[in-house]
């Protein structure tokens, strides 16, 4: 099985948007004061989109990215991923979507310490029903993907940033979902190193259909996504196409 | 891989602050196995007590001698089913401090009121037919390398011969099993007669009668029968059970079962301290890998069972250890001297479990609930 086999293509359906948000609100009290992020935000992302979501700190882009991820849930509104409201969804519910249809990336790769490269990226197939070969087939194919086939069986600890974010982004795409959720993905990396990443990102949404919503303040990162928009207190002020 | 290897290397990702932890967990249920099977081994001499055996005694107490005449007046009480007598003789071999329980015993009655003795036949008619013979316990001839048809010398620090000397001459006809492993087989015993004839002092007179009751339901009807009868004599008599007569020889070096309580308990509550801190770090410190373990899918029930099963592999491994160093220890110790029977009873293996298991969901309760609780926005921006 190869990489392409691994990672397939996401299957088109007839809705367009991979995501919709509609009248989305999003607030939380602290102390006596109650702290409004979103109010009757509106957004869709098309199937297949790389979208940049850039902005100062305090705009809420993670907390939005939160809210696609399933992470978090709105005060009030709606969220729709392809046909389905996730918004709703027990603290259950939305586990198991999570580990159905979004693969996450992190500012800080968050592996875990204590296991190799392999295993690190065995973890999101603990959640499915596949066979101990097929697991093997899978991260062996994920781990070919990002170029690290050959330090399956290295820590975290022995593996520099860039290295380790190739990891977080094999483990991102082992279990095939539809979305990838990338956090600030180069926030901790050199300029060379980011745009190493940014580029296999750049493929994976190409070539793989992968459909990818960034969090970043880097504008040179941005310019790798298809989209980019830009949020300011809770709403879209502008939006371009990269 | 599965949950159980990622506890495992979760368990294991400190080596230090594992084998630390282990270490402690293994010294208190060590010493909890060691002293419950010391505890068992005291409570044997009243657990294996018969019910429907009396112990009359010197009412004064029972370092006052009885006359050997009462033996045969408490025999012909109604619900007697039997007595025998023995008199403490202070034996010891060679050095003082080869002490043994020694007793002069009327040998034609000892094995039938001490029926938990068990002799092989052709021994029991030799030492029977010696009136120099020796009946010893199998754990007094492995401490001394006695075998049956050796000759030896036993020295009294109480009696001395009318031939002159203390030391007295025995054939070994018999070594003798218990009839329970927990029974003590330290005791020695030799002919009442040969004892009486020998001895410079005290003639005709005994330290206690043993009395098999025909039914324990007479136990209280027979002790009335006997202190009444020689009440207001110059020896009159103080007869009880024979358990009761074993627990308070026992408490007279006081109450070690209480002891022994305060000891396991504080080792108990030091671990349980030591334990529970250790796992509440360990989870602190793997906050944000919970947090991101349940944004990758992992449901927070299935997290807390993986957390609740780190403290329950710890304990396991750290009591299993402790149990299994504490049934050697008492192993090789239970042939010393002077040191009763220790036997790890299944009694004593289930509250072990039961407290290993206790351990472990106590030091892990409460951090399996924080994990179960962790909110992922919370950590991950922790």
């Amino acid at each position: 099985m190869d990489a392409a086999e691994a990672v397939s293509e996401t299957q088109s359906s007839e809705n367009p948007n991979i995501f919709q948000l509609n009248n989305v609100g999003k607030s939380f009290v602290k102390g006596r004061e109650k702290i409004t992020i979103f109010d009757g935000l509106d957004m869709t992302i098309k199937r297949g989109e790389f979208l940049a979501i850039m902005g100062p700190s305090g705009s809420g882009k993670t907390t939005l990215l939160n809210m696609l991820g399933g992470v978090d849930q709105p005060t009030s509104g709606e969220v729709w991923f392809n046909d389905q409201r996730i918004d709703n969804l027990s603290e259950n519910g939305l586990a198991n979507w999570r580990a159905e249809n979004v693969g996450f990336i992190f500012q800080f790769y968050n592996l875990m310490p204590m296991l190799s490269a392999a295993r690190n990226v065995e973890l999101p197939l603990l959640l499915t029903n596949l066979s101990k070969s097929r697991r093997k087939q899978s991260i062996d194919a994920a781990l070919e993907l990002v170029g690290l086939k050959d330090r399956a069986g290295h820590k975290p600890s022995e593996m520099s940033g860039g290295q380790q974010q190739r990891v977080a982004i094999a483990r991102a795409i082992v279990s095939d979902p539809a979305m990838m959720l990338c956090d600030e993905p180069t926030g901790d990396l050199d300029r060379e190193t980011a745009n190493e990443i940014l580029t296999m990102l750049q493929e994976l949404n190409r070539d793989y259909g992968k459909t990818i919503v960034m969090v970043t303040h880097d504008p040179e990162a941005a310019k790798y996504a298809t989209k980019t928009v830009h949020l300011d207190k809770g709403e879209f002020i502008e939006k371009e196409t990269a | 891989m599965g949950d159980l290897y990622l506890v495992f290397k979760n368990v294991t990702r400190k080596k230090l602050r594992l084998f630390l932890t282990l270490f402690a967990t293994f010294i208190a249920f060590m010493i909890y196995g060691v002293l419950m099977a010391f505890q068992g081994a005291l409570d044997a001499g009243v657990e294996l007590s018969a019910d429907d055996r009396l112990i009359a005694v010197n009412k004064v107490n029972f370092t006052q001698p009885l006359p050997v005449s009462y033996v045969n007046r408490v025999r012909a009480i109604e619900g007697v089913e039997g007595t025998s007598h023995l008199s403490w003789f202070g034996g010891y071999f060679q050095e003082p401090q080869n002490f043994m329980p020694m007793f002069a015993a009327e040998q034609d009655t000892l094995l039938t009121v001490y029926n938990e003795i068990v002799v092989p036949d052709e021994q029991k008619e030799a030492w029977l037919r010696n009136r120099q013979g020796l009946l010893v316990g199998e754990k007094t001839a492995e401490q001394f390398g006695w075998k049956v048809g050796d000759r030896v010398p036993i020295s009294s620090n109480i009696y001395s011969k009318t031939s002159g000397g203390q030391t007295w001459e025995f054939d070994i006809e018999a070594i003798y099993k218990g009839s329970d492993p927990q029974f003590d087989t330290s005791g020695v015993y030799f002919h009442f007669k040969y004892f009486d004839e020998a001895r410079t002092f005290g003639q005709d007179t005994i330290s206690f009668i043993a009395i098999r009751t025909v039914d324990p339901e007479l136990n209280e009807q027979v002790i009335k029968a006997i202190d009444d009868q020689f009440a207001n004599s110059f020896y009159e008599t103080e007869t009880v059970p024979e358990k009761a007569f074993n627990k308070a020889f026992i408490e007279q070096l006081g109450n070690i079962g209480l002891i022994i309580t305060f000891i396991v308990l504080a080792a108990f509550f030091i671990i349980l301290v030591i334990v529970g801190n250790s796992m509440a770090l360990a989870i602190r410190e793997r906050t944000n890998e919970i947090a991101v373990m349940k944004t990758l899918g992992f449901k927070s029930a299935r997290i807390f069972k993986m957390v609740l099963s780190e403290s329950f592999l710890v304990a396991i491994i750290g009591g299993g250890l402790g149990i299994g160093v504490s049934f050697l220890v008492t192993s090789a110790i239970t042939g010393v001297p002077q040191i009763p029977p220790l036997i790890m009873t299944s009694d004593v293996l289930l509250s072990a479990l039961g407290f290993v298991l206790l351990l472990g969901f106590i030091t892990g309760i409460i951090p399996a609930v924080s994990a179960l609780r962790l909110n992922i926005i919370t950590a991950l921006s922790r």
